[in-house]
């Protein structure tokens, strides 16, 4: 491609750009004046400020769609534009209308590889002169919107609408309905700033409020302290990262940019360029991986991330699925050169970022096996997923790792929204094995969104985890199974077939553990505890359920409806509220819908469909434009996609075999008495470290926060008792001896000394000049004349 | 030449009324000293004004005039109250204000 071919494009294109596209600040306006309306007059309104909330995401989310389908028609101008000066992408437009209306706000067209530079440059939009100016650097404030951020604006206004929509019935009654409902609203805000930014001074001020909101909706039910201490400890943990992302930006404006500029763009382009130099991008990498680390939940900083399933289940779906942890992953597909180059990723089989992805997906896969609580099953699988993310973003295969995130965003919260419905059947608690089993009997809507959520996962074909992880893989390009990806990580492709097949097996252990077999909440000892019958409690009564704490997560609230069920079925479960099971089907229907928008090239020939419905989704999203490093892409490869299939099915039959045998000795069973955790002592120590999350949590407060702590704490007391107070007490004696000087030597003998000689003095010159007034006025009138001689001699003599 | 002679006239007529008014021990004869003095600048100031051709010395003379007038008004009653309290002027015996 000639770069002034693809200057012309743009310059036709750039005009008649969407004004979405050009006016992109009104999408965190929106939720930033949702947030201030129902802080200010939420309480007040009859719906407690729900209302605003759910009305302004509304509105975001329209708009998400008409930005998304104003960017598939700026990328189609692009492309028309450059197809009458090249002849072989003549023939690939003629579709694409009808798939901009397949009603998603992203979805991709035609042949990406050949089409490099044929593509739109993002449309950037610097508003307002200047934010600050400190040391005669402008610090602008801006949006840059290009084909990822209007992916993320669907993504985040459509699972932050859906959430809204949930928590009206899941927070229902809550103490802090309306704070909660303004910190979604914030939230959002902040997330799509954090979407939109255009320098990296913005991208990280979004990125710490995006970590308030998450501390704030995890620390939401404060009363208990493991909440409050689930909050901190996301909190911390993410400043570890942070210092990171600080450290790794100053580094990219020193080097990237000149000295001169946050701006994204202008980055990208220098490392594109080639003026950066090797060792500034590598350092900048490994620091900005750090940050990756802490918000995105890498191995080994992701310890805050389950931890936080503390917070209401909305949140955990909407901030710790599907929006707000993946900033991470955002954050390195939006600094891509920083890293392709830094890290050398191209033609290498090993760096930095794959193996953090790697081992945490590994880590994350192995931990929710041994969950009892399906939301931190939940929690751990997502860890794995940002682990594959990350892991695909270090092989090179960055297309994969954004169609990852799209289609995980979707079916996670999927299973988190649904996981959220179960508990609120079963009385609010969340542990599988003594309060769930058969409830897909019991919900059949809830069941079948999360089957559907759990098959995606697991990576059944047709529905989008399958290809989005497939991609993934054959963008490893390892064990020579794929063709055409950057590298060959093979130890990478080895993590992620491992992986796929423990993530086939914990899914079906959570479904199967969940849905299937009898209803055991009748005998569990959380059951009763306090309850009283649930038509006990009344939808105003949550504080007082508040201060008991009666269960591990147990503030959720049921509507009215979910009250009479509650008393007809005398205590059996029961299926949520339309409010509750809306979002679920749609989420579900989107977890098989974002399928079709990267089918992989290959299936034009096998099914006979156009090539122009392939592959839309790197068409659309991935930047073509000279800010994005030219990285290549995998071919679909059957056998590896067979490979992962098999592994998969293994791995969930096997599932399926344990708990087929279990519930025939005991319906009501969720596991072997006499399994091989307990009778083969090399699996019962493996149980044993996986139970204690490979000793990480011990590792940090036990051991670097303890070890740092008491001989801190002594030295800090050593440090008090010796130096601090020997200084105060050496300043108190050495004021005492100078006060003590200063009385014997200048208060009693110089002052007292000169005020006594001047008495003296007056007393003895008094002595002398009385006898000068003889009383006499003649010797009084010799005086006069004496002086008056005297001075008339002077007058005389001296003038 | 001639203005000379009244200044020396004037300086021993001070000296005298100097001498009167520290070696006197009578109190009436101080109060006449004090009217030599005021005389012997009464010449100068005549004798000078005479000289350079101006009214002014003999107008200030009789200024000076009218003043001892009153000044011996004054003393004289005060050597009369000392004369009244101890029946006697000597100006010696009179030390009340001795330091």
């Amino acid at each position: 491609m000639l770069a002034a071919e693809a200057v012309e494009a743009v310059q036709v294109t750039a005009e008649n750009v969407g004004w979405f596209l050009r006016n992109a600040w009104i999408f965190p306006a929106i939720p930033a004046l949702s947030f201030l309306l129902i802080i200010l007059f939420g309480k007040r309104l009859p719906k407690k400020g729900a209302e605003i909330g759910i009305t302004a995401l509304s509105v975001v989310f329209a708009c998400a769609l008409v930005a998304g389908a104003q960017w598939i028609s700026h990328v189609n101008a692009a492309d028309a534009a450059h197809g009458t000066t090249t002849e072989e992408h003549g023939g690939h437009h003629g579709s694409e209308k009808s798939l901009g209306s397949l009603g998603r706000g992203v979805a991709a067209a035609a042949e990406g590889k050949d089409a490099k530079h044929a593509g739109a440059e993002p449309v950037e939009t610097i508003w307002g002169e200047n934010w600050w100016t400190i040391g005669g650097i402008e610090f602008s404030v801006g949006t840059l919107v290009d084909g990822m951020a209007v992916m993320m604006l669907f993504v985040v206004g459509l699972i932050s609408l859906l959430v809204h929509v949930f928590s009206t019935d899941y927070v229902h009654g809550d103490v802090r309905y309306t704070h909660y409902f303004a910190f979604l609203s914030l939230f959002t805000a902040s997330m799509l700033l954090l979407v939109l930014a255009n320098n990296l001074v913005m991208f990280i001020t979004a990125w710490e409020l995006v970590g308030v909101c998450s501390f704030a909706l995890i620390g939401h039910w404060w009363e208990e302290k493991k909440n409050s201490d689930a909050a901190l400890k996301a909190f911390l943990t993410n400043r570890v990262g942070d210092m990171g992302l600080l450290v790794g930006m100053i580094a990219l404006f020193f080097t990237a940019g000149g000295g001169k500029t946050f701006g994204i763009l202008d980055i990208n382009r220098a490392v594109v360029g080639g003026t950066v130099s090797q060792t500034a991008l590598t350092v900048a990498a490994l620091c900005l991986i750090a940050a990756v680390m802490s918000k995105s939940g890498q191995f080994f900083l992701h310890t805050w991330l389950p931890d936080a399933m503390a917070g209401p289940t909305p949140v955990s779906a909407l901030i710790h699925a599907a929006t707000m942890v993946v900033a991470g992953v955002y954050m390195v597909g939006r600094l891509y050169p920083v890293f392709f180059q830094g890290l050398d990723v191209a033609g290498s089989s090993f760096n930095v970022l794959a193996l953090v992805g790697g081992l945490t997906t590994l880590v994350g896969g192995s931990l929710a096996f041994v969950q009892r609580d399906i939301k931190k099953v939940l929690a751990y699988s997502t860890v794995s997923q940002l682990g594959y993310m990350v892991m695909a973003l270090g092989v090179g295969a960055w297309t994969a790792a954004m169609f990852h995130l799209f289609t995980h965003a979707f079916f996670k919260a999927c299973l988190f929204l649904g996981s959220g419905s179960v508990s609120h059947a079963c009385n609010h608690s969340f542990d599988m094995k003594y309060d769930m089993g058969g409830l897909r009997k019991y919900m059949p809507k809830t069941h079948a969104t999360f089957l559907v959520g759990t098959l995606a996962l697991a990576g059944l074909p047709l529905l989008s985890g399958f290809w989005s992880k497939d991609e993934i893989l054959a963008g490893t390009g390892g064990l020579g199974l794929s063709t055409g990806a950057n590298g060959t990580y093979h130890v990478m492709l080895i993590m992620g077939l491992a992986t796929g097949g423990m993530t086939a097996a914990y899914m079906t252990r959570c479904y199967w553990l969940t849905f299937m077999g009898e209803w055991r909440g009748a005998n569990s000892p959380n059951a009763h505890h306090g309850h009283g019958g649930h038509g006990g409690h009344d939808d105003h009564g949550h504080d007082a359920h508040a201060a008991h704490g009666h269960d591990d997560h147990g503030h959720d609230s049921h509507g009215h409806d979910a009250h009479d069920a509650h008393d007809a079925h005398g205590g059996l479960p029961h299926e949520s509220g339309t409010r509750i099971t809306t979002p679920l089907l749609i989420l579900a229907v989107m977890a098989f819908l974002a399928t079709f928008t990267n089918i992989p090239g290959k299936f034009s020939s096998y099914l006979g469909i156009p090539e122009s419905w392939t592959l839309r989704f790197e068409h659309y999203v991935e930047p073509r434009a000279d800010y994005f490093p030219k990285i290549s892409h995998a071919e679909f490869s059957p056998a590896l996609a067979v490979l992962s299939m098999v592994i998969a099915a293994v791995c969930a039959g096997a599932a399926i075999a344990y708990y087929r045998k279990v519930q025939s000795i005991d319906p009501l069973a969720t596991e072997i008495a006499d399994g091989p955790t307990t009778r083969i002592p090399l699996a019962r120590a493996a149980y044993r470290v996986l139970e204690n999350k490979f000793y990480l949590d011990h590792l940090y407060t036990g051991i670097i926060a303890g070890a740092t702590k008491g001989p801190l704490a002594r030295a800090t007391d050593r440090f008090n008792q010796q130096v601090l107070d020997g200084v105060v007490n050496g300043a108190a004696s050495v004021s005492r001896v100078a006060a003590g000087g200063l009385y014997t030597y200048v208060d009693q003998q110089v002052v007292d000394g000169v005020v006594n000689a001047s008495g003296a003095g007056a007393s003895e010159a008094g002595g002398v000049l009385r006898k000068l007034q003889t009383g006499r006025i003649q010797a009084y009138a010799g005086l006069m004349f004496a002086a008056a001689a005297v001075l008339a001699g002077i007058f005389v003599l001296v003038i | 030449m001639w203005l000379n002679q009244f200044l020396i006239l004037g300086a021993l007529l001070f000296c005298i009324g100097v001498y009167g008014v520290l070696a006197r021990r009578n109190g009436v004869m101080v109060l006449m000293s004090i009217e030599l003095i005021l005389n012997s600048v009464n010449i100068n100031l005549v004798a000078f004004g005479a000289f350079n051709g101006t009214p002014v010395g003999q107008v200030f003379a009789l200024f000076v005039i009218a003043v001892a007038a009153a000044e011996v008004g004054v003393g004289l009653a005060i050597v009369l109250l000392i004369y009244r309290n101890r029946t006697s002027i000597d100006l010696d015996a009179a030390d009340l204000l001795k330091g």
